[in-house]
């Protein structure tokens, strides 16, 4: 893979090679980083933080059952009942040990006061930007307010200008559900027709835009005591812009999640990338991996494509976080023929050939919906023992269907990196280390 | 032929938009578009508006003249499409509609600023600051007033860069092979690309260079060389920078052809983006023969640095330095797809306190801060970076490319320094009193 050219152009040496850098690869590499091993992460791009809720969903549903309210018990029956699930490979037990060590790094890594909040024992219920209502088992502090069981008396702000948010929409549903939802609209001085939600929370990093936004809010509310509002509230300092405008409205502020862009999904990220880099490991994003060296069993190195030629990443282990049919990891083609887009690995959850792909209704179980690298029970990839699959690309699960896929993404890259350390010996993995 | 050449390549680039599954993360990193409505964002000017640009048809929307072309919006894209790319090309079919200003012609051209005033230099930055003479270039040609402006010093790199290889030449008469050689027992040659910055503006940037690469046993050359026409091309004016860069390229690559293993290295980030990509993909240059060889053995300082760290082959006899630096990454320095090099290169530093700042661009992309039409759009989108650099407590602030370092000490009033001159100083070089 090298070939002729200058000595300069060998791969560079680590103890592992994490591929992707959605919610899974970030937990798997900031985990080895923080166990003292030299981690690089590659990345084509960012993964589905930008584009979900920023919450983490351990479970909301379960086929055959109700909603999901105690995610900590239904996880066990789901385990129970499907064994192929990636939570039964992982157990309870790693769920529930990624979840504090989420609550330890993202605390350390925070804007000051911008925590998340919740736990196995009990899902929160928050408005979706329709109005439905989501169990998600953590959530960050400034969507807690909209917890459905507290929430009686609603005023749904939107503006104009912020195209994919629906007052009227939300309320009307929440009202469904027996919530006392009214929309308001705000005419906002914003200079453009059409704006995203980040463009808005710019915004709200400001504090004299608050105080503005305030004074124009405050005679629209009734006697509401909650105003639920579209994730916007800044990125800089959120808690201090949600507790700005508490304190100037006089009633609790939630956010709700929006269309992408995904404000508290990019806060989720800024924390991974800082959590990372405080524990050593190197990131590198737009590198596409294009290629691998393989000997046998074993990857030996990959190749991404740079500016000008391929860079080459060689170690003793990898782990494969390049999710699934979403972001690309994985591809079905034209010819209906499925595959692993980045390192050729062996597929499961295909349906034979002839077999429909799909079935009309879009939440309905799709019949390639739990398609994944084949795996064993240590998720290491079936025909490449030193590669260990984590997140989206793992079979069995359905993450939209099942509201998982966040919870599967930390459970999962936090277990990749336990195997990888434990596989490698006592304490931190082997391989060349910098001296 | 031609024709059907630029049909393909075009369609490549252009092909790439299909895999548009309107994510809309490009809008999230989008520097310009978050700054300003003037710009709708990579999105819509990219993917979204290709789709109505038609060969032969006039240009859909003049908006793409305000895109700053810093390429940030490629680099996230998860799907791989090729947004900043389409947009360059869609600038150059506006400037070929639309012509282009006098000024864009003269500003994007340091070679010839930089024979013209080098030698007046002292009159020259004097004009450069002298509030009259700059309103007076703003109402005549469009160059903002109170853009940054760098400082003519007066001397040119390449005259000490010859002084030096005439010194090294009689070293090696008396001491031939000073320096650990590389694998095959031979002192390891690198091509130092120096680039216009530090030709005219900072020589002590590249002298620097040479010194950490002597430090570390590298013989350096440096032949002639003009601009990598990044300039130009980022202005709109492809074929002027077609000749301009395939011109470095032959001038870089004759001491390629010789040495199997020698390779350039260039501390202007952006001028080495160019070498390795944006000369071949943006103007279409992927056959030259010359271009190819240079692209592929270009290297940023940095990347060098930290590659032969990796491998143990990088001196690290540092001397602790006792302070705070900010470290941003530029744009151009990100489209290299290497990550960070040089926070690791610092990290090396003992007792240096690294900060590293999170925004996403300064603002100036190369000359469109310079404008008189988009200066106040380049402060707007440099405004959280200068936040940042404040609140940071750093005297300092190091930054991989030059008009990104004057934006940024215009911005705070910061000192801006490549990171190399970190590394210099706890080599000890700084005493060495070269
Ligand atoms: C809009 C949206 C809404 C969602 N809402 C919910 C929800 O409400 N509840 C829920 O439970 N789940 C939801 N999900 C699903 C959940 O977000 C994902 O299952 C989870 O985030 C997957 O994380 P990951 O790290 O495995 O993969 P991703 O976050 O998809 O990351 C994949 C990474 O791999 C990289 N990559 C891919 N190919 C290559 C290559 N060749 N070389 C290098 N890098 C590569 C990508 O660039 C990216 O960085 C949602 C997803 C989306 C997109």
């Amino acid at each position: 893979m090298t070939g002729p050219g200058p000595a300069l152009d060998g791969p560079l040496h680590f103890d592992a090679v994490v591929i992707g850098a959605g919610t899974a690869g970030m937990t798997a590499a900031i985990r080895l980083a923080q166990s003292g091993a030299r981690v690089c992460v590659v990345a084509k791009g960012v993964g589905s933080t930008h584009l979900a809720a920023g919450t983490i969903d351990v479970l909301g549903r379960i086929d055959g059952e109700e909603r999901v309210t105690e995610p900590g018990a239904a996880l066990e029956r789901l385990i129970a009942s499907r064994p192929d699930h990636p939570y039964a490979l992982l157990g309870s037990g790693v769920v529930a040990d990624s979840l504090s060590w989420f609550f330890e790094t993202a605390a350390a890594s925070s804007p000051r006061g911008y925590e998340y909040v919740g736990g196995l024992e009990r899902n929160m219920l928050l408005p979706t930007a329709v109005g439905a209502l989501r169990p998600s088992t953590l959530v960050p502090i400034t969507m807690a307010a909209g917890e459905a069981s507290a929430l009686h008396r609603a005023a749904i702000v939107g503006t104009h200008a912020l195209r994919d948010f629906h007052p009227s929409l939300c309320a009307a549903n929440l009202r469904e559900a027996g919530i006392e939802a009214r929309p308001v609209f705000l005419e906002l001085e914003l200079e453009r027709a059409d704006m995203s939600a980040l463009g808005i929370a710019r915004r709200f990093d400001d504090p004299a835009w608050r105080a503005l936004f305030c004074a124009q809010l405050s005679p629209a509310l009734r006697s509401e005591d909650h105003v639920g509002l579209p994730a916007m509230l800044g990125l800089r300092d959120p808690h201090a812009a949600l507790a700005d405008l508490e304190r100037r409205l006089g009633r609790r502020v939630f956010e709700i999640p929006t269309l992408p862009p995904s404000v508290p999904g990019m806060r989720l990220y800024e924390i991974l990338r800082r959590a990372l880099r405080s524990a050593g490991g190197r990131l590198v994003i737009g590198a596409e991996v294009v290629a691998a060296e393989r000997h046998g069993e074993r990857i030996a190195a990959v190749a991404t494509r740079a500016a000008g030629r391929e860079s080459h990443y060689a170690a003793p282990w990898f782990v494969l976080a390049s999710g699934g049919l979403a972001s690309g990891g994985i591809e079905l083609d034209s010819s209906w023929r499925t595959s692993e887009r980045v390192l050729g690995l062996p597929l499961r959850g295909v349906p034979d050939a002839g077999e429909p792909r799909f079935v009309p209704d879009f939440f309905a179980e799709q019949p390639l919906g739990r398609v994944g690298v084949a795996v064993d029970p240590q998720l290491r990839a079936e025909g490449a023992e030193n590669v260990v699959v984590a997140g989206a690309a793992l079979p069995g699960q359905a993450p939209w269907r099942e509201g998982c896929g966040e919870g599967v993404a930390l459970a999962s890259g936090y277990r990749a990196a336990q195997v990888i350390v434990r596989e490698s010996g006592a304490g931190a993995p082997a391989g060349a280390r910098a001296t | 032929m031609s024709d059907l050449i630029d049909m393909i390549e075009h369609g490549s680039l252009r092909g790439s938009l299909d895999h548009c599954v309107k994510c809309t993360i490009c809008e999230t990193a989008c520097p310009v578009s978050n700054a300003t409505p003037l710009f709708p964002g990579p999105k819509y000017a990219g993917p979204q508006s290709e789709r109505y640009r038609v060969a032969g048809e006039p240009s859909v929307d003049a908006s793409v003249d305000y895109c700053s072309g810093c390429g940030i919006c490629s680099q996230v894209c998860p799907q791989g499409v090729k947004i900043a790319e389409i947009n360059a090309r869609a600038r150059d079919a506006l400037k070929r509609e639309h012509g282009v200003p006098l000024r864009d012609r003269i500003i994007t051209r340091p070679t010839w600023l930089g024979r013209i005033g080098t030698p007046v230099a002292p009159i020259a930055n004097l004009a450069l600051n002298l509030r009259p003479a700059r309103i007076l270039a703003e109402k005549a040609l469009g160059v903002h007033r109170d853009a940054p402006a760098p400082r003519f010093a007066g001397r040119r790199f390449s005259t000490w860069a010859r002084a030096r290889g005439r010194e090294r030449r009689a070293d090696r008469a008396t001491a031939p092979g000073a320096g650990p050689p590389d694998h095959r027992g031979l002192p390891r040659r690198v091509v130092y690309f120096h680039g216009c910055g530090t030709e005219f503006y900072e020589p002590w940037e590249g002298e620097k260079v040479v010194e950490v690469l002597e430090h570390n046993g590298f013989q350096v050359t440096v032949p002639r060389q003009g601009c990598c026409g990044l300039p130009l091309q980022s202005s709109g004016l492809f074929d002027d920078a077609r000749r301009t860069v395939l011109r470095l390229a032959r001038s870089l690559s004759a001491p390629l052809r010789d040495d199997a293993d020698a390779i350039i290295v260039g501390n202007a980030t952006s001028c080495t983006l160019m070498l390795k990509r944006e000369g071949r993909e943006i103007l279409g240059l992927e056959d030259d023969p010359d271009l190819r060889l240079v692209s592929r053995r270009t290297y940023d300082i940095c990347e060098l640095l930290l590659a032969l760290h990796d491998r143990g082959e990088l001196r690290t006899d540092f001397r602790p330095i006792r302070e705070i630096v900010a470290y941003h990454a530029p744009c151009q320095q990100q489209g290299h797809g290497i990550g960070k090099p040089a926070l690791d290169l610092l990290a090396l530093i003992p007792g240096l306190e690294v900060r590293e700042m999170n925004a996403r661009c300064c603002g100036i992309a190369g000359t469109y801060g310079l404008k008189a039409e988009k200066h106040g759009i380049s402060m707007a989108v440099g405004r959280d970076l200068f936040d940042q650099v404040l609140a940071s407590g750093a005297p300092t602030v190091a930054c991989d490319s030059e008009t990104c370092r004057w934006q940024i000490a215009h911005g705070t009033g910061r000192r801006s320094v490549h990171p190399i001159d970190f590394l210099h100083r706890a080599y000890g070089l700084d005493d060495a009193g070269a």
